[in-house]
C-alpha cells in the first residue's frame, strides 16, 4: 500500500472528525428543532419558531419576548421562539427565502400585503377551519372591516390583523403657534396643506432652510405607502391603486398623475419639502428636532414621539382633497404550510392569545399600532389611553376612510415597479404621466400570469 | 514576477507521454499510474468542492437560463432563448450594464492609481510611513457593510458630516444618493476608499522586488525623479500592474455591499450594478429564469475580461 | 529640495488625515452622547451608553461566537484541501494535471460570489439553509491558496523529501514534516486573506441564513442598521459599527508590520 496503515488511520480519523464537527453545527443549527422536553420534565414542549419584522421606533423586540412568554407561563407545553428578521422588506425576502429552503418559520408576521404571492406560492394555510374551531363568526367579525378585508383571497381567510397601521400627520403645535397658525387645527385639505407648510417655513440668515413645512416619506417600500392615500383621496370615486383580487394596477388615472404631479410641486413649486428622495428612517428623529413642521408618518411611532417630543405635537387625518382618504398597513398572522396539524393548532392558540383585545389593546398604547377589534377600543386600558394621549385617537377616527395599501401578486416586483417610477419622477428624470404611464405598463406586463 | 507566475500553466514536458514500453518503462508505468492515483486521492477533496460549488452551478446557470422559473412555479418550464430576448429588449437590463460598466471604470482606475501612489508613498520608508500605513490599510479590515454604513451617515443630508462640512464653508447641501446623475460617482468614493489600500499593497510588493541597484545606476547616471519612475519603475511594475487590475476588475464586479447597505439600487435603478440585480431578481423577486440567465451575462463579461487581461500579460511582460 | 520634501510631506499627512477622517467621526460618534447634527469635533459629552445599549439591543456577542466558528472552520478546512491539492500540483507530475490546473483556474476568473443563484439552489437541495455550514461550505476549495501554496511548495527543492523518504517517511508525513514547515509564511498570507474576506463577506450569508444562531456580524449589523429601532438611529449604529471593526483593526495595529509584510512577502515567494 501506498501508505503506512497508521498514516491511513490518521486521516480517515481526521476526515471523520471534519465531517461530524460540519454535522454538529449544521445540524444543531437549525432552528426546526421541533420538540424540546420541557423544564419539569414531562410531555414534550412544542417549540414555534416565529418570524417577525421591526418597521418602527422603539422597544418591539422586547414587547414580542414579553408576548411569548406570557403565552408560555398560560400554555406551558408551547414555547414560541421569536426571530427577529428586520423591517417589513427584508423580512418578506426572509420568509420566501426559509420556505424556498425547506426551513420554514412555524409560523410569522408579514405585510398583509403578501397575502396573495404567500398563496400563489402555496406557502400559507387557510384559516377558516381553525377558526370555526376556535373562535368563530364572533372572533372575526370584530375585527374592524378596514383591517380584515385584506385578509381574503378567493373568500377564504388567509391572515390575522395584529399590528396594524393606519398613516396620519404629526404636526408641532409649538411651530403652529410661531409661525401663526391654530394649533388645534391641522389642515385638512391640499389646499390647506399648502398654506400651512409654507408659513411653517423657517430660514436661517443665510437663507438655508432651517425647517421644511412638510415631510412626506419617498423610499422604496414608503412611497407607494402614502401614495395610495392621496390615490384615496383623489381618485373619482374612492378607486384604489389596485382591484380587490390583486390582478390589475391603475396607476396612471389622470387623478392619480395629479396627485403625483401636486407631491413633485412640494418640492418643487412650493419649495415646502426638501428635494431629493426624502426617508422614511429620518421624518420622526428630525421631526423631533424641530426640522419638520408636519409629517406623514405612521400611527406606530405615536409611541416613540409622544416620549421624545420636547414639544407640544398634535396629530391629524391626511390631508383630503375630493375626500379624506389613507392607507392601512402593517403586519399580519400567517400560518405555515406544510408543519404538522398539532403545531398548527399550537400556532393558532398563539394567535388567539396575542389577539384577545386586551392584549391588543395593550399592544396599541405600547407601540401606537392600533388595535385591530373593535372591542379592543371598549377596553379600559384603551379609554384610559385615550384619556391620556388623545392624539392617539386620530387613527382609530381615520379607519372608516382607509383602505389597503397597494397588494397585488408578485407583490414585491409590482411594489419596485412602481417606487421606481415614482422616485423617477420625483427626482425629475421623468415628468409624472410618464412615469405613471410607464409603471402601469411594467406592472401589466408583470401581472399578465395571473389573468 | 513571482506572484504573476503563479498563474502560469505547467509546461508540456512535465507530462508524462506514451511511448513503446520496456520492461523498465512497464513498471514506471505501473509506479505512474499509482502516482495518478495518489495525485487524485490528494486533490479529491478540493475538486469535490470545486466541482460542486464553482464548476456545476455555472453549467446549472446556463441550463436555468433557458428556463421559466418564477415564484410560485413548482417545475421549470423549457422557454429556449425567451429570457434573454426579454432581457435584451428591456431598457432596464441597459441601464444595468452601463451602471455595472461606468461603476467598473470608477473603480477600477481611480484605485489604481491611487493604490500606486500610495505604495509609492509608502516605500519611501519617512518617518511617517506608520501613519501612512495605519490610515491607508485600516479601510482594509473593515467590512464593506460598516465602511458603507459610516458613509451613508456621512452622505446624509442636512445632518451628515458632509453637509455639516460643507455649510462651514458656505456652500449649499448636497444629495449626492438621491440623485441618478451623482449616485454612482458617490458610491464610487466608498468603493475606492477601501479598495485602495488593498491594491497598495500589491503594488508595495512589486515596488520591494524591484532591486535597488538599478535605482542605483539610473542616479548615479543622474536621471530625475520622474524620469526614474517613468522608465523604469512603471515598465517593470508591469506584471504587477495586470496583476492589480485583474484584481481590482474582478472585485468591481463581485463587491455589492455597499448598494445593498446605502442604495438598494435606488434612485430608480440608476445605482443597481449587475450582481445586484441578480440578487434582486433571484432573492427578492424570485425568478431563477431571469436571475440564472443575467448570472449567465456576467460569467460571460468575466471571462473576456479575463481573457483580455492575459493576452495583454502576454504581450505586455518582461523581465530583467 | 529640503524645502520642497518637507512641503510635500506635510501635504500627504494632511492627505493621510484626511483619508482617517470616516474613522474618526465613527469613535467621535461612538463615544458621545447623540446629537442630531454629525460632527467630527465632539459637542455632545462623553458617554459610553451608545455601547451598553447596542450590547442588548441585538445580540452581537452571538454573532461574534458565530463569525468566528465560520472563520476559523472555513480557513481549518481550506488548509487541508489546499495542503493536499498545492502538493499534488507542484510536487507529483501526473496524467491530468493541466486539465485539473484548468480547472482550479475557472475559479479564479469567476469567483463563487457571482454564483450566488445556483449555490443556492444547492445548498437548499441539500437542505442546509440556516446553518452556518451553508456559509462555510462553498468555499472549503480555495483556488488562490492551492495556486500560493503551490508557488510556495515549489521553491523546496527535491532534496528534502526524497532525504525525508529516506528516513522512511510517507507521503502525508513527508508533506507535514517538510513541505508544510517550508511553506509557513504563504500559510500566514493565505490566512490573512482568508479569514478578513470571510469576516467581512455580506452577500452570501444574507442568503443562506435566517435565524440569529447562524448570523455572522456583518449580516446582523445590516440587519441592525436598516431597522428602524432608534430615534438617531447613527450614533447606535455607529456604536455596533465599532464594536464589529475593533477586533480586526485593533489586529491590524498591533501587528502592521506583519500584516503587511505577509500580504506584500505572499507576493514574493
Amino acid at each position: 500500500m501506498f501508505m503506512k496503515r497508521s498514516t491511513r488511520n490518521m486521516l480517515a480519523a481526521l476526515i471523520v472528525m471534519i465531517a461530524s464537527a460540519g454535522m454538529i453545527w449544521a445540524g444543531g443549527d437549525q432552528e426546526n428543532s421541533g420538540t424540546a422536553k420541557s423544564s419539569n420534565g414531562e410531555d414534550d414542549v412544542i417549540v414555534l419558531q416565529m418570524f417577525y419584522p421591526v418597521q418602527v421606533g422603539g422597544p418591539l423586540t422586547k414587547l414580542i419576548e414579553k408576548l411569548a412568554s406570557d403565552f408560555h407561563s398560560v400554555n406551558p407545553t408551547i414555547v414560541v421562539e421569536p426571530i427577529y428578521t428586520g423591517n417589513y422588506d427584508d423580512t418578506v425576502v426572509k420568509i420566501q427565502t426559509a420556505i424556498q429552503g425547506n426551513t420554514p418559520p412555524d409560523l410569522f408576521l408579514s405585510l398583509a400585503t403578501q397575502r396573495f404571492s404567500l398563496v400563489s406560492s402555496d406557502s400559507i394555510i387557510p384559516l377558516d377551519d381553525l377558526i370555526a374551531m376556535d373562535g368563530g363568526d364572533e372572533y372575526i367579525n370584530d375585527f374592524l372591516p378596514g383591517f380584515m378585508e385584506d385578509s381574503f383571497v378567493d373568500g377564504k381567510i388567509w391572515s390575522i390583523p395584529f399590528q396594524r397601521s393606519t398613516q396620519i400627520i404629526y404636526y408641532n403645535k409649538d411651530a403652529f403657534k410661531e409661525a401663526g397658525l391654530d394649533p388645534e387645527t391641522p389642515p385638512k385639505n391640499w389646499d390647506e396643506l399648502v398654506a400651512y407648510s409654507q408659513k411653517l417655513v423657517k430660514k436661517d440668515a443665510a437663507g438655508n432652510v432651517i425647517r421644511w413645512g412638510v415631510g412626506l416619506a419617498q423610499q422604496s417600500g414608503s412611497a407607494q405607502w402614502q401614495f395610495g392615500g392621496f390615490c384615496l383621496e383623489n381618485s373619482k370615486n374612492g378607486e384604489n391603486l389596485m382591484s380587490d383580487d390583486g390582478k390589475k394596477v391603475f396607476f396612471n388615472t389622470p387623478e392619480n398623475i395629479e396627485a403625483l404631479q401636486f407631491q413633485i410641486d412640494l418640492q418643487q413649486k412650493y419649495e415646502v419639502m426638501p428635494k431629493g428622495i426624502v426617508q422614511w428612517t429620518d421624518l420622526p428623529g428630525a421631526f423631533i428636532e424641530g426640522k419638520y413642521g408636519i409629517i406623514y408618518h405612521t400611527t406606530g411611532n405615536l409611541a416613540n414621539i409622544s416620549k421624545n417630543a420636547t414639544f407640544d405635537f398634535g396629530t391629524g387625518f391626511m390631508p383630503g382633497n375630493k375626500r379624506y382618504g389613507a392607507p392601512t398597513g402593517g403586519g399580519n398572522f400567517y400560518i405555515t404550510k406544510g408543519i404538522s396539524r398539532e403545531r398548527q393548532e399550537a400556532a393558532w392558540k398563539f394567535i388567539r392569545f396575542a389577539t384577545s383585545p386586551e392584549r391588543l389593546a395593550q399592544w396599541n398604547i405600547d407601540t401606537g399600532y392600533v388595535a385591530p377589534r373593535a372591542s379592543s377600543f371598549e377596553t379600559s386600558i384603551m379609554k384610559n389611553y385615550y384619556g391620556e394621549l388623545p392624539q392617539a385617537e386620530v387613527a382609530k377616527e381615520q379607519l372608516k376612510y382607509a383602505k389597503p395599501e397597494l397588494t397585488t401578486y408578485d407583490s414585491a416586483r409590482i411594489w419596485r415597479i412602481f417606487n421606481d417610477n415614482y422616485q423617477a419622477a420625483i427626482i425629475g428624470d421623468l415628468t409624472a404621466k410618464e412615469a405613471l404611464d410607464k409603471a402601469q405598463a411594467e406592472a401589466s406586463q408583470v401581472l399578465k400570469r395571473f389573468q | 514576477m513571482a506572484v504573476f507566475s503563479v498563474y502560469s500553466f505547467p509546461k508540456k514536458d512535465q507530462l508524462v507521454k506514451n511511448r513503446a514500453l520496456t520492461s523498465q518503462q512497464t513498471k514506471k508505468r505501473k509506479q505512474s499510474w499509482k502516482r495518478d492515483g495518489i495525485a487524485c486521492l490528494l486533490l479529491a477533496p478540493s475538486l469535490i468542492f470545486l466541482t460542486m460549488f464553482t464548476l456545476i452551478p455555472i453549467v446549472k446557470s446556463f441550463y436555468l437560463s433557458l428556463m421559466d422559473l418564477q415564484l410560485g412555479m413548482k417545475k421549470p418550464v423549457f422557454i429556449g432563448l425567451d429570457n434573454y430576448t426579454y432581457l435584451f429588449s428591456d431598457p432596464l437590463f441597459w441601464k444595468v450594464m452601463g451602471n455595472t460598466v461606468l461603476f467598473s471604470l470608477l473603480t477600477v482606475i481611480p484605485s489604481m492609481v491611487l493604490g500606486l501612489a500610495l505604495a509609492l508613498l509608502l516605500n519611501m520608508r519617512h518617518k511617517l510611513t506608520g501613519l501612512f500605513r495605519v490610515s491607508f490599510f485600516s479601510p482594509v479590515v473593515m467590512p464593506m457593510i460598516a465602511v458603507a454604513s459610516i458613509w451613508m451617515f456621512i452622505y446624509m443630508p442636512d445632518a451628515g458630516l458632509l453637509d455639516q462640512l460643507l455649510k462651514s464653508f458656505g456652500l449649499p447641501g448636497q444629495i449626492f444618493l438621491q440623485r441618478s446623475d451623482t449616485v454612482l460617482p458617490a458610491l464610487s468614493v466608498v468603493y475606492n476608499w477601501k479598495e485602495a489600500g488593498f491594491l497598495m499593497i500589491f503594488f508595495l510588493s512589486g515596488l520591494q522586488n524591484i532591486s535597488t541597484e538599478m535605482y542605483e545606476a539610473a542616479r548615479i547616471d543622474g536621471a530625475r525623479k520622474f524620469t526614474i519612475f517613468w522608465k523604469l519603475t512603471f515598465p517593470l511594475l508591469m506584471p504587477t500592474t495586470i496583476f492589480v487590475s485583474t484584481i481590482a476588475l474582478t472585485d468591481s464586479f463581485k463587491l455589492v455591499d455597499h448598494i445593498a447597505m446605502m442604495t438598494e439600487g435606488m434612485p430608480n435603478n440608476s445605482s443597481t450594478t449587475l450582481l445586484y440585480f441578480i440578487y434582486q431578481n433571484g432573492f427578492t423577486y424570485f425568478n431563477q429564469g431571469i436571475a440564472s440567465t443575467l448570472t449567465v451575462i456576467l460569467l460571460i463579461i468575466m471571462l473576456i475580461a479575463a481573457s483580455l487581461q492575459f493576452f495583454t500579460a502576454d504581450s505586455r511582460i518582461h523581465y530583467n | 529640495m529640503q524645502l520642497k520634501r518637507i512641503v510635500f510631506f506635510i501635504l500627504a499627512s494632511a492627505f493621510a488625515l484626511l483619508w482617517l477622517i470616516p474613522l474618526i467621526w465613527l469613535i467621535v460618534t461612538t463615544f458621545t452622547e447623540p446629537s442630531y447634527y454629525m460632527s467630527i469635533i465632539p459637542k455632545t459629552p462623553f458617554s459610553l451608553q451608545n455601547i451598553i445599549y447596542i450590547l442588548s439591543a441585538a445580540p452581537f456577542g452571538r454573532y461574534y461566537a458565530n463569525t468566528i466558528m465560520i472563520v476559523a472552520g472555513i480557513f481549518c478546512v481550506q488548509c487541508i484541501t489546499v495542503t493536499l491539492a498545492a502538493f499534488a500540483l507542484s510536487v507529483m507530475n501526473f496524467r491530468f494535471e493541466k486539465l485539473v490546473f484548468f480547472l482550479i483556474f475557472v475559479q479564479i476568473i469567476i469567483p463563487n460570489d457571482v454564483l450566488i443563484m445556483p449555490n443556492y439552489s444547492t445548498i437548499s437541495s441539500l437542505g442546509l439553509i440556516d446553518t452556518k455550514l451553508a456559509i462555510m461550505i462553498p468555499f472549503y476549495c480555495s483556488a488562490f491558496g492551492i495556486l500560493l501554496l503551490r508557488q510556495s511548495f515549489k521553491t523546496i527543492p527535491i532534496a528534502l523529501s526524497d532525504a525525508s523518504k529516506i528516513d522512511g517517511c510517507n507521503l502525508m508525513q513527508t508533506i507535514w514534516k517538510v513541505y508544510v514547515p517550508c511553506a509557513k509564511p504563504a500559510y500566514v498570507s493565505f490566512g490573512l486573506v482568508s479569514i478578513s474576506y470571510h469576516w467581512n463577506n455580506y452577500l452570501w450569508p444574507v442568503i443562506v441564513t435566517n435565524s440569529v444562531n447562524n448570523r455572522p456580524l456583518t449580516v446582523g449589523l445590516a440587519i441592525f442598521a436598516k431597522s428602524k429601532e432608534a430615534v438617531m438611529q447613527w450614533s447606535n449604529v455607529c456604536a455596533a459599527t465599532f464594536i464589529i471593526i475593533f477586533p480586526l483593526l485593533t489586529a491590524f495595529l498591533f501587528f502592521q508590520k506583519q500584516f503587511i509584510n505577509s500580504f506584500v512577502s505572499s507576493g514574493i515567494k
